[in-house]
């Protein structure tokens, strides 16, 4: 195991370049979809707003 | 076909279309990513020159080529975009330079991490670096073209030429380490020779690539989505499906 | 002409005219471009004499010589037609060794030697495990031991 994380030496540059990796495509995976979220969210206020107003109390 | 092509045009058919694609390509991008880490760390042989620093390959390489796969599709929606004023295209162009911008960044990174252990130095100057930063700077000038213009039809316009005068940029990228003498060696995988890889180095390098392919599309899907909503937001297919929607999007 | 033909027509004809400029530009810094020079092409003159330039070229196998106490060392580089041969005063790159592609940054001085401030090891495209790699060695040169 511990050789597996040595990686013959070169540890520090392989690990490194996968966090990297992980980090960038992880942001590219999740804050889409947030930001998806969000804009519907949105989308929900506005047309319940626009019904409220159009709707008589 | 073109009958086909005309409804995946409109942005309705294509939201619903890009729904169904995510819910089994944003999986099997997981399985392919998982699969091609694990071969790569730990199934694949140490290099007899390179020793196991070789592995960043599994990163950089896929990185590379998403770089340029991403900037040709870009291509391909900047001359619908010119010619036949395709909405869907204008989407396309606009969500996947983020895309292309991170791949760019990730292969550069990778690419000079891995330089310092086996060149002995984290940058040169020679003609494949830096026609691949300057391929990062593309991507950031079409995204800042884009965001300087208000109107978002305009904006596509203007980052559609901006795609086509740079991609000039890709062949020179592509072919860089043959035309010139550089530190950065030549292609290892290419489409007429035999690949001078190891076969059991070479799947999880396969594996990754078309993990990273399905990635893009996936993340591309997700960002599509968002905009699509946006320039569609006054139709009532827009109201039906905000309105019909409950807790999480569907899928990824 | 259709007006979509038109713009179509307009948008290749950009697109192969800034290729050309590329291709003019790109031709007109080629010697720029040459990340660096070969020993055949320092023979035939072609490289800059006052000022540092990039040698690259392949370790002569029996060419390293180091300096006992120091981190000196000296080597020839070939491109398979000239030869150059180099000094270097410093760490050396992991992947350095005869046989090796190298990319040395330095000047001749004036006896013939390159003396360099950087030496870069280049690798080829080829990946392989080392028991494939050692019976590739073998098969080429059948009595002879790999040196590391």
């Amino acid at each position: 195991m511990s050789e597996f994380l040595a990686m013959g030496g070169y540890a520090i540059y392989v690990w490194s370049s996968y966090a990297i990796a992980v980090v960038v495509l992880g942001l590219n995976a999740i804050l889409p979809v947030r930001t998806e979220r969000r804009e519907i969210a949105e989308l929900q206020r506005a047309i319940n707003a626009r019904t409220k107003h159009d709707t008589p109390s | 076909m073109f009958d086909f092509l005309n409804k995946y045009a409109s942005l309705m058919h294509f939201y619903r279309l890009s729904r169904r694609l995510s819910q089994w390509l944003a999986p099997l991008t997981a399985v392919l990513m998982c699969a091609g880490v694990v071969g790569g760390l730990w199934f694949a042989p140490t290099d007899y020159q390179q020793g196991d620093s070789f592995r960043i390959i599994y990163i950089h390489v896929p990185s590379a080529w998403m770089s340029l796969f991403v900037y040709m599709s870009m291509a391909g929606a900047a001359v619908s975009i010119l010619v036949w004023r395709v909405k869907v295209a204008e989407i396309a162009l606009r969500c996947s330079a983020p895309l292309g911008a991170s791949f760019t960044f990730l292969a550069l990174v990778t690419g000079s991490i891995w330089g310092k252990p086996m060149w002995g130095t984290w940058w040169v100057w020679d003609a494949r670096l830096t026609s691949e930063l300057i391929l990062l700077f593309l991507y950031l000038g079409i995204m800042a073209l884009q965001n300087a213009i208000e109107d978002r039809r305009v904006a596509a316009r203007a980052a559609a030429v901006l795609t086509l005068i740079g991609v000039v940029n890709i062949p020179i990228i592509h072919y860089s380490v043959e035309w010139w003498s550089t530190l950065h060696q030549g292609p290892t995988v290419s489409k007429f020779d035999r690949p001078s890889i190891h076969l059991h180095m070479l799947i999880p390098l396969l594996l990754m690539s078309v993990g990273f392919t399905t990635f893009y599309i996936s993340a591309l899907m997700v960002r599509m989505r968002t905009e699509i909503l946006r320039y569609d937001r006054k139709t009532n297919w827009v109201r039906e499906i905000v309105t019909t929607h409950h807790g999480s999007p569907s899928s990824v | 002409m259709t007006p979509r033909r038109k713009r179509l027509l307009i948008i290749a004809l950009t697109v192969a005219g800034i290729a050309v400029a590329a291709g003019l530009i790109l031709a007109a810094f080629e010697k720029n471009l040459m990340y660096f020079y070969s020993p055949s092409e320092v023979a035939r003159g072609e490289a800059p004499d006052n000022r540092p330039f990039r040698l690259g070229g392949m370790v002569v196998e029996g060419s390293v010589l180091r300096q006992p106490q120091s981190l000196g060392v000296w080597f020839t580089l070939t491109d398979m037609a000239e030869e150059s041969m180099v000094y270097y005063d410093g760490i050396l790159p992991d992947l350095f060794r005869e046989g090796q592609g190298i990319v040395a940054k330095g000047q001749f001085n004036d006896t013939g030697l390159f003396v360099a401030s950087e030496v870069l090891a280049k690798h080829d495209e080829n990946y392989m495990p080392p028991e494939v790699a050692d019976a590739l060695e073998k098969a080429a040169n059948p009595q002879s031991n790999r040196t590391p």
